[in-house]
């Protein structure tokens, strides 16, 4: 394991710990990227997708049940970050989602979260496992 | 969360005193935003000096208080946005549908 960090975090269906698993992810990035250029944008941008992407466990996989878990991976090599978010719900088709267009008379409330991860990240796959089902991001480090 | 109401004239200025505007508290902003249309009032400003990260679920709300806004024949217009808070507006292309002011007295004397 050398050079390399794991995180591994399992929180409440709940929205409240938006928050703390967004800082962690953007403290993170801070520490280990300090000579990073882009560093406050990469640490932002991580606070995003981890944000965005447990509040999609939250809403759509998990059905806002507050008595099941997200759980969130976060593993960093030297080449690439990646992030993985698990839930234990029905999931959902990540390419049934669609792209919201982007003329200015498209003003949809919701469905830009997995595009705002998808800009954000090299990689986005959803997979579903056994039990659930997990949102893998990547992020090639430069 | 911490909002803040204030009137000037008609129009209705709406200070959010968060760091954050996610999926945790948008909801309160909308319910803000509603109660004012529900009194009559269809020209809003809403100040994010003090917010450096929002979401999706935040930018949603806000076109949602836009688009009812827009319906009422009124506006709503965005003051005081942090560097990384305007960053996911042009992430969603979201400027070019806002005005956008660099303070709430700029938005006033629009």
């Amino acid at each position: 394991m050398k050079n390399e960090i794991k995180i591994q975090i399992r929180v409440p269906n709940q929205t409240r710990y938006l928050s703390l698993i967004g800082k962690i992810g953007e403290n993170l990035v801070r520490e280990i990227c300090r000579l990073q250029n882009n560093k406050d944008s990469f640490a932002h941008n991580l606070n995003v997708v981890l944000t965005e992407a447990m509040s999609n466990a939250i809403k759509h996989a998990n059905v806002a049940d507050p008595d099941k878990e997200v759980q969130i991976h976060i593993n960093v090599t030297a080449k690439e970050l990646g992030v993985k978010v698990y839930d234990s719900g029905q999931g959902f088709d990540l390419n049934s989602i669609p792209c919201p267009a982007f003329d200015s008379d498209c003003l949809n409330e919701t469905g830009r979260g997995i595009f705002i991860i998808r800009s954000l990240m090299d990689s986005v796959v959803y997979r579903k496992l056994k039990c659930g089902n997990v949102l893998e991001m990547k992020k090639i480090l430069r | 969360m911490n909002l803040k109401t204030e009137a000037n004239g008609n129009r209705m200025i709406i200070f959010v005193r968060e760091e954050r505007l996610d999926a945790h508290n948008s909801e309160d902003l909308k319910a803000e935003m509603n109660r004012l249309f529900a009194t009559g009032s269809k020209e809003l400003i809403v100040d994010l000096k003090d917010v450096r990260f929002i979401d999706s679920s935040g930018l949603g709300v806000l076109v949602s208080g836009f688009k009812n806004a827009s319906t009422r024949q009124g506006s709503l217009k965005l003051a005081s946005l942090q560097t990384q808070v305007k960053s996911m507006f042009e992430l969603t292309r979201l400027h070019r549908v806002f005005d956008i002011f660099q303070t709430v007295d700029e938005a006033l004397d629009s």
